[in-house]
């Protein structure tokens, strides 16, 4: 059976301006046949919330390299769960992460961490595998 | 021993027509004929620089014979000044060591920047977070998550005050990297050097002040590019008149570079930035010989080494000439193109780490032998945060090795008449040359930047970069070539930001609005409002609102009701 595209937000929350980052791994997750949204720079978290329901994504992926992962990542997983979709929405983490956070950010419920370093090769895979496993668990309910 | 008149005149006909050696007699032409027929029956690995430039195998005489050496390669500290802005470069003066430092309260970054001091660095630069740098106070509900981590947090001339306490400013040469806010920035500066009793015309530094490449690479933009250019304009005839020493602009491609631009377009862009200035300060009846030397540049040194002293040699040919035939320039001081530069960035790993100590001294080691005013070496530590003290010790002592243990400054342009780098020299520009012009004919740089083709370029070099990396084409050492499993990495003892800090500036936000006049600040915000509407200079009115102790938040308030705010365009 042909599954339906991934389809997944790339988003830059707070203030940071740093973009190479997110717009190689949106490339690359398109040219790995997802459907990729791009948000633009200083995205409030509501706003990132706000879009991925909006447009009906299966995945966040959040840019940070401010040192504000922590913080950020929480904001929107939170504002996922008061929306009712953190069962539908994954959220993954990419940026200059320092190696000790990358628990914490899982401990929050990120359903994955990308730091500096992450071959692009690895993400695309990683992330299809993420959402097969929520669209089954879906399913089965 | 000196050489005679005789051997000297057959030296030089060597370099350039004749190609005749007197003491065989053949030509070098038929002898390089013969050596290149010997050498096409042999494999050769294709070698390419990092923007793509093919490579030879070798360099000669023949190679820069269209080359003539008064014109294009000339002395140091002369026009075309391919070999340097100053006659005696480093002999006079070894360059500027100026780590880009701050985090968390100006009281915080004032330790660690007299301590840097104290460590033998010769300037300051000033990092500031990202709330300052987009014209948000601490306690604005967008700043939150923000403040005090990439740099320090700066609401009020009070902040700025502390962050000099105790430095006198009259005697060490700060940089600012700030854009937006780079008036208001200037502003205190100013007022905090008046409150030092130094007078305006002795104070020396730097504010970036570019707002172009901000829309294109670094993100901190506000305002959209008429008022911005504007603003910028603003800041450059208030130096012109009042702080002359101070550079109130540079015109940076590091963060091209760092966002995925090659070296070719990182020079390109940047002097295509650099010609918008320099049109918006003529169209304010600015003269050229008047403004153009208080213009200065930044950029990344990467890891090509030849690449890199060659970029900086084109760039320095290509700014005298762009100066003296398309903008008139007549002072020299106009057409030098003066620059610092940034090692580390992108090119440094989170594999590995330590290999990004000896990455940053190539990169040191080529920007001086590129000619550079100025160098900020990055601790091996800033893939994963703020370096620590002990990390930023040795990046610096890495650039103190350099200066003092190695012998390179002793010789202005060591590398200057290698056929190599004459050839690689004159095709950089070239190359650079010809984006220029491409972005001329689209409109020049600011219609570049608002249709989003700079971005995309930018970005899908930047993927390429990614997939030749992936595909191993691009060897990066620890990372897709002699890496391995590094459990250790878990254990590296990181810089942390105080949680604490965040709080603390708003406390202190809290205490300067509520003991300065708030009369005197509304009557300010008024004055720039007033300003904005009119055709006149913003600075009076900032440096007033400054004086008052408004916030930063307060004064781009006014600035963003009046100016609006910058669309960014769809660039993926």
């Amino acid at each position: 059976m042909e599954s339906k595209a991934v389809r997944i937000l790339v988003a830059k929350p707070g203030l940071d301006g740093h973009d190479r980052g997110a717009k190689v791994v949106a490339y690359a997750l398109r040219d790995a046949g997802m459907e990729v949204v791009y948000t633009g720079l200083r995205r409030t978290t509501d706003e990132i919330v706000k879009a991925a329901i909006d447009e009906d994504v299966d995945v966040i992926g959040l840019s940070i390299l401010s040192g504000a992962h922590l913080s950020l990542t929480q904001k929107v997983i939170e504002g996922l769960k008061a929306a009712g979709c953190a069962d539908e929405i994954a959220v993954v983490v990419g940026g200059t992460i320092p190696p000790r956070d990358v628990e914490s950010l899982e401990n929050i419920g990120a359903a994955a961490v990308f730091p500096t370093g992450t071959p692009l090769s690895a993400i695309a895979p990683k992330i299809r595998e993420i959402v097969t496993a929520r669209r089954q668990q879906h399913e089965s309910r | 021993m000196k050489p005679s008149d005789t051997e000297m005149e057959q030296a030089g006909s060597l370099l350039t027509d004749g190609l005749r050696s007197s003491a065989t007699g053949q030509t070098f032409t038929d002898a390089e004929k013969r050596w290149r027929e010997r050498l096409s029956s042999k494999t050769l690995t294709p070698a390419r620089t990092s923007s793509g430039l093919e490579l030879d195998v070798v360099y000669t005489p023949e190679s820069i014979r269209h080359l003539d050496p008064l014109a294009d390669i000339g002395l140091p500290g002369e026009y075309p000044f391919t070999r340097g802005v100053q006659p005696t470069m480093y002999r006079g003066r070894i360059w500027t060591m100026r780590q880009y430092s701050g985090f968390g309260t100006a009281h915080e970054s004032n330790q660690r920047y007299k301590w840097l001091l104290e460590q033998g660095q010769t300037g300051i630069s000033v990092a500031l977070d990202l709330p300052t740098q987009l014209g948000l106070d601490s306690d604005d509900p967008q700043a939150v998550d923000d403040v005090g981590r990439v740099g320090v947090a700066i609401d009020t001339l009070a902040d700025m005050e502390t962050l000099f306490a105790g430095i006198p400013i009259d005697s060490v040469s700060t940089s600012f990297t700030i854009n937006s806010t780079a008036a208001i920035l200037l502003a205190m500066y100013l007022t905090v050097a008046e409150r030092q009793g130094v007078a305006p015309e002795k104070i020396t530094g730097t504010i970036q002040n570019d707002i172009l490449k901000e829309y294109v690479a670094r993100g901190t933009w506000i305002f959209p590019p008429e008022p911005s250019l504007r603003l910028i304009v603003d800041t450059i005839e208030y130096c012109i008149k009042h702080a002359p020493r101070f550079n109130s602009i540079s015109v940076a491609g590091a963060h091209f570079r760092d966002a995925g631009a090659t070296a070719v377009q990182e020079l390109a862009f940047t002097l295509a930035d650099a010609i918008t200035y320099v049109e918006c300060c003529r169209n304010r009846g600015l003269e050229v010989d008047k403004f153009a030397p208080l213009i200065s540049f930044y950029f990344y040194t990467h890891n090509d080494l030849f690449e890199e002293v060659a970029k900086y040699r084109a760039g320095r040919r290509l700014w005298a000439r762009l100066m003296r035939e398309r903008f008139g320039a007549r002072d020299p001081r106009a057409m030098m193109f003066r620059f610092g530069v940034v090692c580390g960035g992108s090119t440094l790993t989170a594999q590995q780490p330590q290999n990004n100590i000896v990455r940053v001294a190539y990169q040191a080691l080529a920007s001086v032998l590129g000619g550079a005013q100025s160098v900020f070496t990055a601790a091996w530590d800033e893939a994963f945060a703020i370096p620590t003290e002990q990390t930023a010790e040795l990046a610096l002592r890495t650039q103190q090795v350099l200066a003092y243990e190695t012998g390179v400054a002793n010789v202005a342009d060591p590398l200057g008449g290698s056929y190599f780098i004459e050839a690689l020299t004159d095709r950089i520009e070239r190359e650079a040359l010809s984006i220029i012009e491409r972005i001329d004919r689209l409109g020049g740089m600011v219609s570049c930047i608002q249709s989003g083709l700079i971005q995309k370029e930018i970005a899908m070099e930047a993927y390429r970069h990614q997939q030749r990396i992936e595909h191993g084409e691009q060897v990066v050492v620890g990372v897709n070539k002699f890496a391995r499993e590094e459990p250790e990495r878990q254990q590296l003892q990181l810089w942390e930001l105080d949680p604490a800090v965040g709080d603390r500036q708003r406390q202190e936000l809290a205490r300067v609005k509520a003991q300065r006049d708030n009369r005197a600040v509304s009557a300010a915000l008024k004055n720039l409002r007033d300003a904005a509407r009119s055709n006149h200079s913003m600075m009076p009115p900032i440096l007033e609102a400054v004086r008052a102790y408004a916030s930063i938040g307060e004064i781009c308030g006014v600035l963003r009701e009046e100016f609006g705010t910058f669309e960014e365009p769809a660039s993926i």
